[in-house]
């Protein structure tokens, strides 16, 4: 009896240690990043994760040097993230309830090519979106992206959305058709409230993707006033890798709060959509 | 036969059982878009076809004409036809063509399907009633049509022009407006298995894709379903704050993070060769100038930023397993292996296959990390791809930086085709597919 006690305390040890070593990896870095915010001059060899002499100057630099683009490309991010994320609820919640609701020609081979197009990298269409761009005289612009960002997204999340709707019972429909509720009334009044988790996840992603990519801004805007945060941070960095980089914390660190603060806010939803969304859709 | 006697034995119903052709109805329609509804006395809806069709073929016969004639030729004078543009208007043809035969198609079918239900003595209801059936019957399409509309400019278009890439010599010396570009057929497919500074490239670049995808993606899963499972041991407190940080690095940009981790790597100023390594009095190691070691890093820091979010879901699903099947396992004296083996493994599996199928195809492409982290490098002498460059990465540097556009759609169309029979023979096998084939 008392050897299995031990044992399972020894377990439990373990355990923590274990959480206590993969904590610390993951502090690390985080640490080292802040810690070097906070360092006076932009020396990386002086510095250290704990300060010497702490000082707000690198983030003062950020707001308020003429040379600092930084707010610019902060609202540019906005603004993409922002409209391609209310655009892709109205796009996404349409061709899903047409997918899901209704029998048409052409669903079954719509739905069929949705599957392969979500497949295709991004990358293979680069040229062709820069090309493409250039000849609507939309290159450069952040409309541009952000109908790049919405008309990329359809596919995933109409199915996504889709095997969302699909759960939702038929009954209720019926049942509204008979109280003569025309196509349109039934989706925006019964449907859509059902369906809000699920477009909150398409909503979130939507938001985070903007924020999040690199690859697309870089090709897509060439002005450092056109930047979003990503390309903007990673121009600024390599220009001047030693003297930007504790400037480049900074500018990191006011974006990972919020984001951070907003991904452990909502990560149950997130994750259990996710799951829902991955198994049934 | 059956017409004739009825209008015999019931002339009081000759005008609306007059003798009706759906193969009439059919033909007029192929003829003209409109004129079987006209017959069919369809008339509003005649008259839309035919100022449909009209409409499209004042507007645009010129603009396919050109498009045909493009993409046939790729442009015959040097300066003044630009290949590229005319391979675009070719494209455009090309789609509006096909969405202009899809309608076409729909426009003879209906004719005829109409034509036979008036054969078969069908009343025309009023006009309010069929505009309403109209309406319910194109309501679909209106819904979808604004995100197809995008999805053909934006996802459908730019893939077709990336195929046709593939079969071009489109690169720096033929670029036009100086020059004109050609249709190669498979050479360029052909060079990149056969000519020796393309199929060194090819091979490495393709060989450390696979093993970057594999070994990364089975470690990040591997990781986080380890730890989601020490987690939710019963014994352990604070799960809460625990998961919490654990999820951490799955919150972060991760631009932001990999930048980071870019100098801290660092071979001189790096805090993981001067503070780390210091400590345990291990000499500072090359970690962005030698492949070895950068691929390391990349492959640990990919874990790092990727394990979070299998944790998460994998805590998830570890959750919904019903504790019956456990204590049944208990009883039957099942050891901790057998539990995890028989009754954990299968059921997160299961609920997470496709997610997992993505992971695997997500780090497959996983451009971010390997172009943030050392750009793909170190840069190998003699080739285009750097020393841990993936297919993805290298596709952006063959476009963007040597101009090797050709080159760059092959490989792209290589690794979407790779790609998707992949996740296809995937995505077959799990439920949710299957329930919709059934439907």
């Amino acid at each position: 009896m008392m050897n299995l006690r031990l044992k399972s305390k020894l377990e439990v040890a373990t355990i923590y240690g274990i959480i206590a070593v993969v904590s610390i990896i993951i502090f690390y870095p985080l640490a080292w990043a802040l810690g070097l915010s906070f360092n006076s001059g932009t020396s990386l060899y002086s510095s250290s994760i704990i300060p010497k002499e702490p000082t707000l100057e690198h983030y003062r630099w950020l707001f308020t040097s003429p040379e600092s683009n930084y707010v610019t490309w902060y609202k540019n991010t906005l603004i993409v993230s922002t409209v391609s994320s209310i655009l892709s609820i109205c796009f996404t919640s349409m061709t899903a309830y047409a997918l899901s609701r209704f029998q048409f020609v052409g669903r079954k081979g719509g739905m069929y090519a949705f599957l392969l197009l979500q497949m295709f990298p991004v990358m293979m269409a680069m040229v062709a979106l820069y090309i493409f761009l250039n000849l609507i005289g939309l290159l450069n612009t952040l409309i541009g992206l952000i109908m790049i960002y919405v008309g990329g997204q359809i596919p995933f999340n109409a199915w996504l959305v889709k095997g969302y709707l699909d759960t939702i019972s038929r009954e209720l429909d019926d049942a509204a058709k008979i109280d003569g509720a025309g196509p349109i009334r039934l989706f925006v009044q019964i449907l859509l409230p059902l369906i809000t988790p699920i477009l909150a996840i398409v909503a979130l992603t939507n938001f985070m993707l903007p924020v999040f990519d690199f690859i697309l801004p870089s090709i897509i805007l060439h002005d450092k006033s056109k930047y979003t945060l990503a390309v903007g941070l990673y121009n600024f960095v390599t220009e001047k890798y030693s003297s930007n980089f504790t400037v480049f914390t900074a500018g990191a660190i006011l974006i990972a709060v919020p984001i951070a603060a907003i991904y452990l806010f909502l990560q149950k939803y997130f994750i259990s959509g996710l799951a829902a969304g991955g198994t049934k859709g | 036969m059956d017409e004739r006697q009825q209008v015999e034995t019931q002339p009081h119903a000759q005008v609306h059982h007059r003798a009706h052709y759906p193969w009439l109805a059919m033909l007029l329609s192929v003829l003209f878009a409109g004129l079987g509804q006209l017959y069919n006395r369809s008339y509003i809806k005649g008259i839309i076809l035919i100022v449909i069709e009209l409409a499209f073929i004042v507007t645009s016969a010129d603009f396919i004409g050109l498009g045909l004639w493009g993409i046939a030729t790729l442009g015959t004078i040097p300066k003044l036809d630009h290949s590229i543009f005319l391979l675009v208007y070719g494209i455009l043809s090309l789609i509006m063509l096909a969405i202009a035969a899809m309608i076409y198609i729909i426009n003879i079918r209906d004719a005829k399907r109409q034509a036979e239900q008036i054969q078969n003595g069908w009343q025309r209801p009023p006009l309010k009633e069929a505009a309403k059936q109209a309406y319910m019957n194109s309501f679909p399409y209106l819904l979808s049509v604004p995100g197809f509309i995008l999805l053909i400019f934006v996802v459908i278009f730019p893939l077709l022009f990336a195929i046709s890439l593939a079969f071009t010599n489109y690169d720096l010396y033929h670029s036009p407006p100086r020059n004109l570009v050609d249709w190669v057929g498979f050479d360029n497919f052909i060079n990149l298995v056969t000519v020796p500074i393309w199929n060194q490239s090819f091979l490495k670049v393709l060989s450390w894709t696979l093993v970057w995808t594999i070994v990364s993606t089975t470690l990040q899963i591997g990781l986080g379903l380890f730890l989601a499972i020490l987690v939710n041991d019963k014994r352990i407190k604070f799960k809460r704050l625990i998961r919490t940080i654990l999820i951490l690095p799955w919150a972060i940009p991760n631009f932001v993070t990999i930048m980071i981790f870019s100098a801290l790597f660092n071979d001189q100023f790096g805090a993981v060769n001067r503070t780390l390594l210091g400590w345990l009095n291990i000499d500072p190691l090359p970690w962005l100038t030698d492949p070895l070691y950068t691929k390391i890093a990349l492959i640990g820091i990919q874990v790092w930023l990727g394990f979070p979010f299998l944790f998460a879901l994998f805590t998830g699903v570890l959750q919904s397993i019903s504790h019956d099947s456990y204590e049944a396992a208990d009883v039957d004296g099942g050891t901790r292996w057998q539990k995890f083996r028989y009754i954990t493994l299968p059921h997160v599996l299961f609920a997470t296959a496709p997610l997992l199928i993505i992971q695997y195809t997500a780090n497959f492409n996983n451009f971010n990390i390997i172009y943030l982290f050392n750009g793909g490098g170190p840069a190998v002498r003699g080739q285009t791809a750097g020393g841990t460059d993936i297919l993805i990465s290298w596709v952006y540097k063959l476009t963007f930086t040597t101009n090797n556009y050709n080159m760059a759609a092959a490989i792209s169309l290589l690794i979407g085709v790779i790609v998707i029979v992949f996740a296809f023979i995937q995505f077959r096998r799990t439920k949710s597919f299957k329930e919709e084939r059934d439907q």
